[in-house]
């Protein structure tokens, strides 16, 4: 039948209200051949984790724009590994001053990308951690 | 197996990883689903169709809400399978129904689960039955099935649930849309959604007419003398047909979705005390085998034949040397029509 699809969470945490980010990837992923599961605005990280769940996603990729990113991050990193999930990659977009990618990286997130970062590259780093894992 | 255990103890993990099994084909898939095969059959299905943006994943959304905490009654436990399209270019797909459905995260007793139609015509993936039926295994009372936003003849959904709702709108077409074949045929209850848009009246009436055409109360004789067709079939017509019942909501805020709700409770009714419910479940498991075969069939018998004759074939086709129907007959004959 039909082969392993890479099935990717693309997701708005925190409440900055502009997902025009989070669509491009999402329709950069869908046009690579992805499924995606798009939740939309406002996700806390609980809804985050809830949805990689129920969806069995390969990858969970974070678009944010609020800053926050530092409370949020490692907290959706914590409920997908309570939940059993620790092989879920999770990709981080936006605006993240260098000093906090060292320690998102350190704290277990497979890639970030700032503004202006080529979709190509994400699709390929989801690519080669999706299938390399 | 231990997959079949976690599945059937409740094990959310465990249920999201069947499901991505069954998609994908896997052998474990469909072993853990031949295992937990005896234990469906307690699920109610309902089927969610209609065109794109008439608010399907919102009525979802409500009727899931309804099920959680019905008035005066236990909650049940609701799953929902949200099929959207793949591109057909690329396989791939966004799939956006959970965005209408954030006030039922957080709730242990709904599990939601996006598909993507992989190919599938008919509004379903061929994968959806499988879906059903792990939902139904996992102990989940309410199965809600979301098709893809529907066109005319997206009617697959029919032959896969037991209570099939067609989602329609005011001020999507006229009159003769309503009595055009398909997808209204297969209603078990039709939805009149965003029914505070203007037009609603004249969208019913159009249902309203559809429903008389196929379900005659009065039948017209000569010079306009009218017979009450009930009367005439005597007083049991009533029992043993049902006549769906159009349903105005407005899913966005929540109206009409009790009311909604009392009509799939009827047509469930209806279909045990007319004995429908067995046809049913009987038609649903027969559709399921055909599909099934048609796929087995299809893969045994490209596993016999060589791709150089089947291009072979497909160009004698092209330079009209045979036709299509020849092509079939000498392919099959060739290779492996009767193995």
């Amino acid at each position: 039948m039909a082969e392993k699809k890479i099935r990717v969470l693309v997701a708005k945490p925190g409440l900055d209200g502009h997902d025009r980010g989070a669509k491009v990837i999402a329709r950069a992923l869908r046009d690579a051949g992805m499924e995606v599961i798009y939740t939309g605005l406002r996700q806390t990280p609980e809804m985050i984790a809830e949805a990689a769940l129920q969806e069995d996603v390969d990858a969970v990729g974070l678009s944010i724009l609020s800053g926050a990113h530092m409370a949020l991050v490692p907290r959706v990193l914590d409920l997908l590994r309570a939940n059993g999930q620790d092989k879920v990659r999770v990709f981080v977009g936006g605006i993240i001053p260098d000093e906090d990618v060292t320690k998102l990286q350190a704290a277990g997130v497979a890639g970030v990308y700032g503004p202006g970062s080529p979709t190509q590259k994400i699709i390929d780093d989801i690519r080669a951690t999706v299938t390399g894992a | 197996m231990d997959l079949v255990r976690s599945v059937l103890s409740g094990d959310r993990l465990a249920l999201a990883r069947l499901l991505s099994q069954v998609e994908s084909g896997d052998q474990a898939g469909v072993e853990a689903l031949n295992a937990l095969f005896p234990h469906t059959g307690g699920g109610q299905l309902i089927g969610v169709t209609g065109a794109p943006g008439t608010g399907k994943s919102s009525l979802v959304n409500q009727l899931a809400l309804h099920y959680r905490q019905p008035p005066g009654g236990e909650p049940r436990r609701v799953a929902i399978l949200a099929v959207d399209p793949s591109s057909p270019f690329t396989g791939g797909a966004v799939l956006g129904d959970r965005i209408r459905m954030r006030e039922l995260s957080g709730d242990e007793g709904v599990f939601i689960r996006s598909m993507a139609s992989r190919g599938s015509l008919g509004g379903l993936a061929a994968a959806s039955a499988g879906a059903v039926q792990a939902f139904d295994a996992a102990g989940y009372d309410i199965i809600l099935i979301e098709t893809v936003g529907s066109g005319q003849s997206e009617v697959e959904i029919a032959k896969l649930a037991h209570t099939t709702l067609v989602v329609d709108v005011p001020g999507l077409g006229d009159d003769v849309q309503a009595i055009k074949a398909g997808i209204l045929e297969i209603a078990d209850i039709l939805v009149l959604n965003k029914a505070d848009r203007p037009g609603v009246e004249s969208a019913e009436r159009a249902l309203q007419g559809m429903l008389k055409l196929g379900h005659p109360t009065k039948r017209v004789m000569h010079h306009g003398r009218t017979e009450d067709v009930a009367a005439a079939k005597g007083e049991q017509a009533a029992a043993d047909e049902w006549i769906p019942p159009i349903r105005r909501t407005v899913a966005t805020e929540g109206k009409g979705i009790v009311e909604l709700a009392m009509s799939i409770e009827g047509h469930r009714q209806f279909l045990e005390s007319s004995g429908e419910w067995r046809g049913r479940e009987r038609a649903r498991l027969q559709n399921e085998v055909e599909l099934l075969l048609q796929g087995e069939l299809m893969s045994a018998w490209r596993s016999r034949v060589s791709p150089a004759q089947y291009e072979a074939a497909l160009d004698a086709l092209v330079e009209r040397k045979q036709s299509p129907r020849q092509a079939v007959a000498a392919l099959l004959n060739g290779h492996g029509g009767k193995a």
